[in-house]
């Protein structure tokens, strides 16, 4: 396992020393790509600076929102398309093509509604990322074995009690597959959506350096959300291993 | 018929729940911004009388088509060295599987830098979106193959690339269709996207100028144009899927 993350390291590694080489000979522009190092000391800069603190917690802000909402509404929604089932066969041939359908557009419909700030980026974030939940949920409660179901049943377990001792601790791998690609939704969305229409957060100041040609905040705050989203991935790696490790006992 | 109609009738309710949803938040808007379902239509029928709307979905459709080609061709040829050789399967993965993760409009400006304005960087942002899960399926696919398949290749003495041609290719097909159909969807995102910022044509870019002028019914027409398309082709793909399953899951 160790083994397997430093060969993923190791690629990485060599990528940026190429790239690293490249920007120095000039084989590549300054004006396209600046060189890791700078990139890297830009961030320092940007992060010691305190003038895109603001937009870094509001982003960060965001997406923790959508994610909980996310995860806490899809879970309580796919817990009730399961148990309904004309609802169930209702939603489900929705659900199938929902990513299909590219949701930013309508981000402006949601300004109209919402207002502008915070509130419409989490909507439309939020409709991003509740489908993986619901659909994890739905998969999770599906795949409990039935030998569990009945054995609650045998021990007369109160439907309570079956729920929470039973029910989801068997779904609980399907869940978290859920929960991690709802918060990897949301960063895509909240940024997305601050990227395009919006005045404020870091999607917004990535777009603001480039159309100022300002490409060292620019290569530095990319560098930041790059290192965020690996390492809330990395996070979620070692948490599901585990989760893995302690249910094979 | 019985079986059709009790098949049909939940998702046409719930479509139907859907659209009385819509018409009352445009009862309850305020203002007048947002069109009822039968506006927004009348709208798109207008707007699909003009030759600009169809230059745009040509456009867009260019767009969309390269990058799906190029998504399928790389994504399935990566899948295919990483699902053959294990160790480098493993090394790679954890770095597409970040790199899916990543909301990649972050990377447009460099996208824009390295491809200047236009059909390239459009497609390139396409494949950016479509090239990793078709890669990962692949892989997927491969690495869940009956171990005899691999097993009878080795015994024939098969070359490489006549294991992937003769052996893995045809053995995974049903899952190439539903690595496609999700590439399928994320290259069109990808696309639109890409023209959000790097366009004067196609959809995506008559949606962003629409925005500007908070016109918010041709966004809505333009909209529902898309969804349309989207999931008519996913339910298309979708059938395509199961059926293939169906026959491989008989042999």
């Amino acid at each position: 396992m160790r083994h397997r993350g430093l060969a993923s390291i190791g690629i990485v590694a060599v990528c940026v020393a190429a790239l690293q080489l490249a920007c120095k000979t000039g084989l590549v522009k300054h004006t396209i790509i600046i060189a890791p190092t700078e990139m890297a000391a830009s961030l320092w800069q940007i992060l010691l600076g305190g003038a895109f603190t603001h937009a870094i917690l509001l982003t960060l802000t965001n997406i923790l929102l959508s994610a909980a909402i996310s995860i806490v509404a899809g879970f309580g929604l796919g817990v009730v398309i399961h148990a309904v089932a004309f609802l169930r066969r209702g939603i489900e041939p929705y659900l199938a093509s929902y990513y299909a359908v590219p949701t930013f557009i309508f981000y402006p419909v949601f300004i109209v509604l919402f207002g502008v700030g915070s509130a419409p980026i989490i909507a439309i974030t939020v409709l991003l990322a509740i489908v993986a939940m619901i659909t994890a949920t739905l998969t999770g409660l599906d795949r409990i074995p039935g030998v569990l179901n009945k054995t609650a049943t045998v021990l007369r377990l109160s439907p309570v009690k079956r729920a929470l001792r039973v029910q989801l601790p068997a779904a609980s791998p399907y869940l978290f597959a859920g929960a991690r690609l709802s918060v990897a939704y949301s960063f895509i969305g909240v940024i997305a959506s601050e990227f395009i229409l919006s005045g404020d957060g870091l999607g917004y100041a990535i777009a603001y350096a480039y159309n100022n040609f300002d490409n060292r905040t620019m290569y530095g705050l990319m560098l930041l959300i790059i290192i965020v989203v690996t390492a809330v991935n990395a996070s979620f790696d070692a948490l599901d291993r585990r989760l893995q490790a302690r249910r094979r006992r | 018929m019985r079986a059709v109609l009790s098949k049909l009738l939940p998702p046409l309710t719930m479509a139907a729940v859907f659209l009385v949803g819509w018409q009352l938040l445009h009862g309850l808007a305020t203002s007048d911004e947002i069109s009822s379902p039968l506006e927004t239509l009348a709208l798109l029928v207008r707007m699909m009388d003009t030759v600009r709307f169809w230059q745009d979905v040509a456009e867009t459709g260019l767009a969309f088509v390269w990058a799906l080609l190029l998504s399928m061709a790389f994504g399935i040829l990566l899948g295919v060295v990483l699902g053959l050789s294990r160790p480098t399967g493993d090394a790679v993965e954890p770095i597409l599987v970040a790199f899916y993760s990543l909301p990649k409009v972050t990377l447009y400006p460099l996208v824009l830098l390295a491809f200047g304005l236009g059909m390239s960087a459009k497609v390139a942002f396409g494949v950016m979106h479509g090239l990793v899960p078709i890669t990962l399926l692949t892989r997927n696919a491969i690495s869940q193959l009956k171990p005899v398949y691999l097993r009878s290749a080795q015994v024939m003495r098969l070359g490489r690339t006549q294991v992937a041609l003769k052996i893995v290719l045809p053995a995974i097909f049903p899952e190439l269709v539903a690595g496609t159909r999700i590439g399928f969807s994320l290259s069109l995102l990808g696309v639109l996207i890409g023209e959000m910022f790097a366009s004067k044509r196609g959809l995506g870019f008559a949606a962003v100028s629409a925005m500007g002028l908070g016109d918010i019914k041709t966004i809505l027409a333009i909209g529902v144009f898309l969804a349309a398309f989207a999931v008519a082709a996913n339910s298309g793909m979708l059938m395509l899927e199961r059926s293939l399953r169906h026959r491989s899951a008989a042999r």
